[in-house]
């Protein structure tokens, strides 16, 4: 077992891991940040995406030990200061953009990450983006609605009816 | 009520702010004092005799405290068949054991055979590795017809890989083969329905927790319906008393059918939590879920359409033979023939419908029912051969179908294939879909997309479907060893506020938004004063769970009973209250009143005094206000839509892309339009899957080649389009109080015949006499029909 200490959320954490101990794993198991979510075994589904360093990392690519010295963020991070939803989250409510809750997590930092960097993306380029999510509920149309939403575009072209 | 959010109000999910914070509480998320790991070791061959299983060396493994076998469990029962379908000939189906851990022989690939509980997973993993197991592999049965035809068996014991050969119906056999031998024209296809994969993102975890001071079990486990899972386990697995069992499913990451049914893990951890009197945890890795889940469709169609001279519909005739996998799932059997057959008609005035089902075992992991389940099957067979007759016959595939819909005036229609469909408005509903397909500039799409060197194509389809999957008595006779009624609990607390306790489980669903909605809009009360209280059997009634688009027309309707009982007995308080008869008390708007007077007493008041009945009646009047209701319905329920797609094909490279995509759907009445919309577009964004890019694909060796997301393509936010959703034409259901009739499955149901016949289309457009490719319409299958 070896000592990690990690940046997570703002706050200072440590602990002490296998060398195959997952970051994901540590994150949801001794830091008991359960809303990072694993969805599958071959870094496909994006349910475990979170921000490493501020760059979309999937939290099961990754060894713990890797992370060590990093600043992390989860989706336990994500809320407005006074713990209400942020833009994001705000957005995928206000058009449904989560059914079942699993993946929307890993949605909602993939969402943070391209906002960063592309303050207006086109319906197509959100698309693009999210090639690492995996979504069976929504069929993405309301979380590519929420994205455009949340960035401040106008959404009434491609409601739903 | 303010309209803004009782029945109709698109209010948003209460559910979501805990999603959004990363604080949902998932089975994987429960962690319990002093818990343990359990691991499975599954089979990696298809078929094999198991000689023996060395477990000394796992034993001895740091951590380990036990390991379990398949001889562990002879002496308890199997899991069961839900359903009994009896053969053409009347002899029942064949119900080979499906036991906890497998026994004497291994029958699929993920078949779990041993398991290891230790301290930490990955001890419980490394042991694992450990166990020594001397399996000899044997020819796998993975072709359906081979089984059929071939004297090596899945299970030694029954002497045959059928299943049963079932038909539906029967009477109608001979009248049936008489219109199609007769008829002036008659359109033939063969069809694949392609196997799939459920794939709920959260994979299947259940964790077991044994109590020896009470001998009592909870049971935290990701289903779609705990209390089945619960009688299945006590009535039938290991006996433990129901009331000696909880089975608790706390927020589930979707479930698609998948979760509706018991499996062997659920039974392995509580069997080890009561050996080691600790808790005992389990999670799939999602290779684990694509070789132990239940699979859904998988069937190999014959379907023949008859016509007369003027093209009106006079008979469908089938031929299927369906996959069920190594072992009876629990709704396996019902999925390919009740859920199937009885849909055979489709929208249509067809007076002969005869359909005959093969089920057959394969070495291949359990298939059972999936989103939309038999009835995907039976559109996909009527919508692609009514779309081959139209290009044959030189019809407008619309026109065809406009014929042959039965009309509004014709209900209630009872159909050639046996069911009794109370309303409908089909052509209503064809008309919201052209008025959005945008018909008219299809021609001058299609050549935009040919100057661009693209083959475009539009395909059409209609859909009905039977939900609400209930009818006690109806499924009663067609072989259910089940009630499928739903109930709920009202709870006015004393404050006022009001705990709705449901047998409904919402994973995905939004029931904990909706139902407040029934509940607010008949007492006149805030919706967030309702509280929805689900996926706990002991704090439920009873419930048989949320699949077949069941939940809002059966649990709902079993809440509007509850609330109608709570409703006669506040009048009676009320009455009291006001000095007068409850013969005399109304009731609007969250407000009791004396007829004829303005003399009111509020809800609240009511309520409270309940709780405080100091001046009661107390022989004519209970304290308390809590009621509950059981609802089972007389019918289904019958959803119908049209759907309209629109594709390029890249005539070099096969690639096929959607380009448009319109679903208009008749649901009846609507709680929330918001959650509907959503509905319809994951069963769309599946259905597009199931179509175009998802196949579970096993090699004649049985080996499970499509086992990861590496493998297995889900369909991802650039495979698909942005949908058009109508929902504007509404028949409400006769059978139900509330007129609604389901949502969650038509996507799915609707939209691979649709993009089928859509791509043929694009392809018959460049002269390919292309008539039938097979789903899923990858590049290359696209790519190979151009060009054979």
């Amino acid at each position: 077992m070896t000592e990690v200490t990690m940046t997570v959320n703002g706050k200072t954490v440590s602990g002490s891991v296998e060398g195959r101990t997952l970051l994901v794993e540590f994150i949801r198991n001794d830091l008991h940040l359960t809303g990072t979510h694993v969805g599958c075994d071959t870094s496909q589904c994006g349910a475990c995406a979170i921000h490493v360093n501020g760059k979309l990392v999937k939290a099961c690519t990754m060894f713990a030990l890797e992370a060590d010295g990093a600043e992390v963020s989860t989706i336990e991070g994500q809320a407005n200061d006074d713990g209400s939803l942020n833009v994001i989250q705000q957005a995928f409510k206000e058009h449904h953009g989560l059914q079942c809750g699993f993946c929307t997590p890993g949605m909602v930092m993939a969402a943070a990450d391209l906002l960063k960097t592309n303050s207006k993306p086109t319906e197509l380029e959100i698309r693009e983006h999210l090639e690492g999510n995996i979504c069976r509920c929504t069929g993405y149309h309301n979380i590519v609605k929420a994205i455009l939403a949340a960035s401040g575009q106008d959404v009434s072209n491609i409601a739903a009816e | 009520m303010p309209k803004d959010s009782g029945i109709g109000a698109a209010i948003k999910r209460r559910e979501d702010a805990r999603f959004l914070l990363g604080s949902g509480r998932y089975s994987d998320d429960i962690t319990l004092l002093n818990q343990t790991h359990a691991i499975f070791v599954r089979s990696e061959v298809a078929n094999g005799e198991i000689n023996s299983i060395d477990t000394s060396e796992a034993e001895a493994m740091p951590g380990v405290l036990a390991v379990f076998t398949g001889e562990d469990f002879v002496d308890v029962g199997g899991n069961p068949a839900g359903w009994l379908i009896n053969s053409r000939n009347g002899d029942p189906m064949k119900e080979p054991k499906r036991p906890v851990l497998a026994h004497g022989k291994v029958r699929h690939v993920g078949d779990a055979y041993a398991a290891v509980i230790a301290e930490t997973e990955q001890q419980a993993r490394d042991a694992a590795e450990k166990i020594n197991a001397d399996i000899k592999e044997l020819p796998a049965v993975i072709d359906m017809a081979s089984a059929l035809s071939g004297k090596n068996f899945v299970h030694d014991e029954i002497g045959t890989n059928q299943c049963y050969d079932w038909g539906w119906i029967e009477d109608n056999r001979e009248a049936t083969d008489k219109a199609i031998k007769n008829a002036h024209h008659v359109t033939t296809l063969e069809l694949v329905n392609n196997r799939l994969v459920p794939n709920a993102m959260e994979p299947r975890c259940s964790i077991a927790d044994y109590n020896p001071a009470n001998d009592d079990y909870t049971l935290y486990t990701t289903s779609q319906n705990p209390h089945l899972t619960r009688l299945l386990i006590s009535a039938f697995v290991l006996g433990i008393p129901e009331n000696k069992l909880t089975v608790v499913s706390p927020d589930v990451g979707g479930g698609f059918g998948s979760k509706i049914y018991h499996y062997g893990e659920e039974a392995l951890v509580l069997a080890a939590a009561k050996r080691i009197k600790r808790p005992v945890r389990w999670t799939a890795t999602r290779s684990e879920s694509f070789m132990s889940d239940a699979h859904g469709r998988d069937h190999v169609t014959k379907i023949e359409l008859a016509l007369d001279k003027d093209n009106n519909f006079l008979a469908f005739r089938t031929e299927t033979m369906a996959n069920v996998g190594a072992y009876l799932s629990n709704f396996s059997t019902v999925t390919p023939t009740i859920l199937h057959g009885t849909l055979m008609a489709g929208n249509y005035a067809v007076p002969n419908v005869y359909v005959n089902v093969k089920t057959v075992f394969t070495n291949t992991a359990p298939v059972d029912a999936y989103r939309g389940a038999g009835r995907p099957e039976a559109t996909y067979s009527l919508e692609r051969v009514i779309d081959k007759a139209a290009t044959e016959l030189g019809v407008d595939p619309i026109k065809l179908r406009r014929q042959n819909f039965i009309k509004p005036d014709q209900f209630p229609y009872v159909t050639a294939a046996g069911l009794n469909y109370d309303v409908g408005d089909y052509d209503a509903i064809m008309d919201r879909l052209e008025h959005h397909a945008d018909l008219k500039g299809f021609a001058q799409r299609r050549k935009k997309s040919e100057a661009a060197g693209k083959l475009r194509g539009l395909g059409i389809n209609s859909y009905i479907e039977a939900c609400g999957i209930a009818p006690s008595n109806l499924i009663g006779t067609l072989g259910a060893r089940v009630g499928l009624y739903d109930a709920a609990t009202i709870r006015v607390n004393a404050t006022g506020n009001i705990s709705v306790m449901v047998g409904a489980h919402s994973h995905g669903q939004g029931h904990e938004t909706a139902f407040p909605q029934i509940v607010a809009d008949m007492l006149g009360v805030d919706p967030d004063n309702v509280e929805i209280v689900h996926g706990d059997t002991s704090k439920i009634p009873f419930g048989m769970g949320t699949y077949g688009s069941r939940s809002l027309a059966v649990c709902g309707s079993a809440i509007v009973r509850g609330v109608e009982k709570i409703i006669s007995k506040g009048k009676k308080i009320a009455a009291h209250m006001m000095e007068t008869t409850d013969d005399k008390v109304d009731f609007e708007e969250g407000v009791f009143s004396v007829k004829g007077t303005n003399k009111t007493v509020s809800f609240g008041d009511v309520a409270l005094k309940a709780y405080i009945p100091h001046d009661f009646p107390i022989e004519d009047i209970e304290p308390g206000l809590e009621e509950t209701a059981f609802y089972d319905p007389q019918n289904f329920t019958y959803p119908a839509g049209a759907y309209a797609c629109e594709v390029e094909v890249d005539p070099d490279t096969g690639q096929v892309t959607i380009e448009s995509f319109a679903a208009a759907d008749d649901f009846g009445n609507i709680i929330n339009p918001m959650i509907v919309e959503g509905q319809v577009h994951g069963g769309l964004a599946q259905g597009i899957g199931q179509a175009l890019l998802e196949g579970c694909t096993y090699n004649e060796d049985g080996q499970l080649i499509s086992a990861s997301y590496m493998d297995y393509t889900m369909p991802r936010a650039a495979d698909l389009p942005s949908f058009i959703v109508d929902h504007t034409v509404q028949t409400p259901s006769t059978d139900n109080p509330l007129g609604v009739k389901g949502c969650g499955e038509a996507g799915a149901i609707g939209s691979p015949p649709t993009v089928v016949n859509a791509v043929v289309d694009a392809l018959r457009s460049a002269n390919h006499n292309v008539t039938h490719i097979d789903m899923p319409l990858t590049p290359e299958r696209v790519w190979a029909a151009m060009n054979n």
